[in-house]
């Protein structure tokens, strides 16, 4: 049943003018730091910061908008003999993996076509892994969203504010803690702070891939330390996964039992 | 942790492939005792193959040299080294010299005693085999030859050969297992107070100190490959010691796993190029006092740190290649009270610190080329009257960083900076919009350093993107006034 | 055929149903009527499944609606506004509804065809005649089913709405092409396609031209006749009086009356069923019968 909604979920999406464009945008933008970069470390690096605010962003509105526009429909569909969990995950991967598809897509074929080194596809499956779980982390959050407001105006104002306080203003604290309390060895607390923030344990994880060398001044040392080990990967994986497995679970027990 | 398995992987790959070639069957214990007092004769057997008379010169042994001297007038330009192999050769005929042969095909079975049989002028043949000796003293001035790689196993009981003649000449040898000591600073070859000396084209492995020079002055060595397995700082040693050494010519050696790759201390006018070192514990090469030296053409990979140039004048460094090296406090070229210098057309890339500059003066930076680096350049403001300039900045995190807010003596003129965004309307190929290379985050790690963790966050970018709009915090001074719009082509 | 029992249903602080007690019956045509927020809205979708109630029990048929969704393969909705998946043509929306009905009743185990209707009451039987005479021209129903019937069981999807509305030419366009008409047409063809015996039609002609406005309507009381059981709301009191048979008055959240349509109107004196209702309510006390002319 799930994927008999998701056959025709997929179909719709995929024949929308906004993933084409969504697909466009990151085929493009890959292509042209391929024409003007060169060689696919190089755009992997600089695809980096742009799939940290994209996506995230993208991801979140998109999702939120979605969720809104299928409103009737899942009501329709729930007057069928459907279960709410099947339409439930029907929905979710509906759009969460066309989207994931697309950025994959548009960010990986200029690296078929320029025939990327090794270790180019190394640092390019990186960041689509990254970008991946950011893209399912805040489709998740937005369906959250969508699904506890049933006012539209307010649930996308949220997703926006929840966006902007993880790609910027989280940051932000985090600077702000470390001036505060420069005196104190703050190693520990900072990687706890990271963890508790999607986007910047990516980034974290991404400038790993890419950015060792200025990583791994002092501080690096600590985070390489941390992140490097198999321990450290295993927790940071994880702490994804916590992101993702809870809006997905809050949202989907708000799906259980709303009242559409 | 790719990189370390890496190299742990690499590792194992060459010693297992370093007991593959070493498992060759010993050869059989001396059977027969030669005369000490003249030259070895020669099993009936080898007769065809080799006439050890005491007039002529060897063939296989003036083969191997000229092989050597073919390759190495190949692979550099130091025509004059070339040119001393000859006339080496020459004066050893002159002289009438003979040919001791050390095998166990005939001739002495010992190195030692053919040490102890020859006299100034003669050459020692080594045939292959491996030969379990140590503490060899070279006292008169011989050349030892090693025809087909014969092995000296110290067997970890102490040094190598020890060399106190001058111009000595040691070829075609591996010399392996020379114990670590903390009170003895054993080595491979060691030559002392000896000068003129030659070591070409030898194989060091598994050694404590590699080649130390102690007083020896105008010394080649050249075509080596030094490897050592430590993995700590202090049970390890050089792989190229020098003290007191001066005009010496270190070239196209191989020096990997040790702790400085080549030392330096004390040496004047001595010339290190095209070595490849990699992997050393501390640094690839490490001066110390010495003054008037030039180093160039040489490839410096994930060492500990690149290159610590310390308290020396009048350096020339010189297309050098600075690669990956890694570390908390690495860098790819440290330059600690250094004086008059010029570094010009190397390549620094991925280093955590490019260049370091503490307390160095009148240091040229010129046509060098910074990718992928943590900091390319980190200047302190110790530094003064240094020029920067036409310099190529790629993808470093951070171009420049300073540890100080007050304006900078130092210069940066006509660089190019990937992160440059002003425009050049009159087409003069400089920007018309002053570039300032430290960016605001920089400082912040400076003095946080667990600033670094938001790297290339967004919301440093904005704060980046505002202290550019309107510079209040970084130093005034520090400015290229006339940026480049393309790439030096160096 | 729905018993509904003691319903209550909150919105924060605002009760939207309170214990309602409805019982619709089987075969009839039942308007839900009643002002804008009085819970109608709230009263179907607690009886789709789309709104859980607090309290209260439903049951459609003898099946608890509660968690249950097996029941829904006796249902048809139409909404008031359809909205399909956008990129989505007009025939990949009926396959997919067909694709999902059918894939639900294989994981069920094809239950609803071996069900028993348990038809409880049969009142009422008397008004309908009048109303029939519309359907005279068509061959599987003669206007005399008044007593209970069973309605027969077919397989076959019912693409009778599809042929008559002429949607044949408007099979390959995208949804989001479709005027609001198409639309609708859409919706009701699916609503009527599994030959469901429960049927809900939310202002089922909204936006419908004339011509297929009457189609659908012959198509309701033809499915009446069949035997299906059909709640509607409208706005619309004429078409209410011209297809309902019970009244069921929702206001604020109670169920402020329950009659039969001709029940209404002869306690009324009123013509017409707006009339009569506005009598009821007592909101227009100077209108008479003489005055109350249908518009």
């Amino acid at each position: 049943m799930i994927l008999k909604i998701l056959k025709y979920q997929l179909r719709d999406v995929f024949r929308s003018r906004w993933i084409i464009a969504y697909v466009l945008f990151f085929l493009v933008l890959t292509d042209v730091l391929f024409r003007f970069g060169g060689d696919g470390l190089r755009v992997a690096t600089s695809m980096m910061n742009i799939i940290l605010i994209v996506i995230p962003l993208a991801s979140i509105i998109l999702g939120a908008f979605y969720l809104y526009n299928a409103r009737e429909y899942i009501e329709l569909l729930l007057c069928h003999p459907v279960k709410r969990h099947q339409l439930f995950w029907g929905m979710f991967l509906g759009l969460a993996l066309p989207l994931v598809a697309a950025f994959a897509g548009g960010v990986m074929l200029p690296y078929f076509y320029n025939a990327a080194s090794a270790e180019a596809w190394k640092s390019a499956l990186m960041l689509v892994f990254t970008g991946s779980m950011l893209t399912v982390i805040f489709v998740a959050l937005a369906y959250y969203l969508a699904l506890r407001f049933d006012d539209r105006i307010k649930g996308l104002g949220l997703a926006l504010v929840i966006c902007l306080f993880f790609t910027i203003i989280y940051d932000g604290l985090i600077l702000f803690v470390i001036y505060m309390f420069s005196s104190y060895p703050l190693e520990k607390p900072v990687l706890v702070l990271s963890l508790l923030n999607p986007i910047d344990l990516g980034r974290i994880l991404l400038l790993l891939q890419f950015d060792i060398s200025a990583l791994m001044g002092l501080t690096g040392a600590v985070f390489r330390e941390f992140f490097g080990t198999p321990l450290g990967m295993g927790i940071s994986v994880a702490s994804l996964l916590a992101w993702l497995a809870v809006p997905i679970t809050a949202g989907f027990r708000r799906f259980l039992v709303k009242d559409f | 942790m790719h990189r370390k398995s890496h190299i742990a992987l690499s590792m194992a790959l060459a010693m297992l492939m370093a007991f593959m070639v070493h498992s060759r069957p010993a050869p059989a214990a001396p059977g027969l005792t030669p005369s000490t007092e003249t030259t070895s004769e020669v099993t009936p057997e080898t007769t065809s193959e080799v006439t050890p008379e005491t007039t002529s010169k060897v063939t296989p042994g003036n083969r191997v040299s000229d092989e050597v001297m073919t390759r190495k007038a190949a692979r550099t330009e130091s025509g004059p080294f070339a040119e001393n192999l000859l006339a080496d050769e020459s004066n050893r005929s002159e002289a009438a010299s003979r040919t001791l042969i050390v095998g166990e095909r005939g001739g002495f079975a010992r190195i030692a005693d053919a040490l102890s049989a020859a006299s100034d002028g003669d050459t020692i043949r080594m045939e292959a085999g491996t030969y379990r000796e140590h503490e060899l003293l070279v006292d008169r001035q011989v050349t030892i030859l090693g025809i087909g790689r014969p092995v000296i196993d110290v067997e970890h009981k102490g040094e190598g050969i020890r060399i106190t003649a001058d111009k000595v000449h040691v070829e075609g040898l591996e010399i392996r297992n020379v114990p670590t000591s903390h009170s003895r600073d054993h080595a491979a070859i060691r030559f002392e107070r000896a000068s003129g000396g030659k070591v070409i084209d030898n194989i060091l492995d598994d050694t404590f100190f590699g080649i130390y020079l102690a007083r020896a002055h105008d010394m080649v060595i050249s075509d080596n490959r030094l490897r050592a397995y430590h993995t700590r700082e202090s049970v390890s040693a050089n792989g190229i010691h020098l003290w007191n050494s001066n005009r010496a010519l270190i070239a196209d050696n191989e020096i990997i796993g040790h702790r400085d790759g080549i030392y330096l201390e004390y040496v004047q006018e001595s010339s290190i190029t095209g070595n490849h070192v990699e992997k050393n514990i501390r640094y690839g090469l490490h001066f110390m006092f010495s003054d008037d030296c030039v180093y160039r053409d040489n490839r410096f990979e994930n060492n500990g740190a690149g290159v610590a140039v310390m308290y020396s004048r009048r350096v020339m460094m010189k297309h050098n290649l600075f690669v990956n090296n890694w570390g908390a406090s690495s860098y790819g070229l440290l330059l600690k009270e250094i004086t008059d210098s010029e570094i010009f057309e190397n390549e620094f890339s991925g280093n955590t610190i490019g260049i370091r500059s503490e307390g160095s003066d009148r240091v040229k930076k010129h046509r060098n080329s910074f990718h992928r680096n943590g900091w390319a350049i980190r200047i302190m403001a110790s530094s003064m009257d240094n020029l920067i300039t036409e310099n190529n900045f790629i993808d470093n995190a951070f171009d420049v960083s300073t540890n100080s807010r007050r304006h900078s003596r130092n210069n940066f003129e006509a660089n190019y900076w990937d992160k440059y965004s002003g425009y050049d309307l009159n087409g003069d190929g400089f920007g018309d919009v002053p570039h300032r290379p430290v960016r605001l985050f920089s400082l912040i790690v400076e003095r946080n350093p667990m600033a670094l963790m938001l790297l290339r966050s967004i919301f440093v970018q904005i704060l980046d993107l505002t202290e550019r709009v309107m510079p209040t915090i970084t130093p005034e001074t520090l400015v290229d006034e006339k940026p480049l719009m393309r790439k030096v082509a160096i | 055929m729905i018993r509904i029992n003691a319903l209550n249903k909150k919105y924060g602080t605002l009760q939207a149903l309170s214990s309602v007690d409805v019982e619709i019956e089987p075969g009839r045509i039942t308007a839900v009527l009643g002002p804008n927020g009085a819970g109608k809205t709230t009263l179907i979708k607690s009886i789709l499944g789309l709104v859980k109630p607090d309290s209260g029990t439903i049951t459609v048929d003898g099946i608890h609606v509660n968690g249950e969704s097996r029941y829904r393969e006796m249902i048809g909705y139409m909404p008031q506004l359809a909205r399909y998946p956008e990129n989505l043509t007009v025939t990949e929306i009926v396959d997919m509804i067909r694709d999902i009905r059918k894939s639900a009743s294989k994981s069920e185990g094809r239950s609803a065809s071996t069900r028993k209707d348990a038809p409880d009451s049969i009142k009422n039987t008397g008004q309908k005649g009048a109303l029939a005479e519309k359907d005279a021209g068509r061959p599987q129903n003669n206007g005399q089913s008044a007593s209970a019937p069973e309605p027969a069981h077919d397989d076959t999807p019912d693409f009778e709405l599809w042929e008559r509305f002429g949607l044949e030419s408007e099979k390959d366009k995208p949804f989001r092409t479709l005027s609001g008409g198409n639309r609708q047409k859409v919706s009701a063809v699916l609503a009527f396609l599994f030959r469901p015996k429960v049927l809900f039609l939310d202002e089922p002609t909204t936006g419908l031209d004339p011509v297929s406005s009457s189609f659908l309507k012959d198509k309701i009381l033809a499915e009446r006749d069949r035997g299906t059981t059909i709640i509607l709301t409208s706005h619309i009191m004429s078409e209410v009086q011209e297809l309902a048979e019970q009244v069921v008055y929702l206001l604020d959240g109670k169920i402020y009356f329950e009659r039969s349509v001709a029940g209404l109107l002869e306690e009324t004196g009123q013509s017409t069923l707006e009339r009569a209702i506005a009598v009821k309510l007592g909101r227009q006390p100077e209108v008479t019968a003489e005055t109350g002319e249908t518009p």
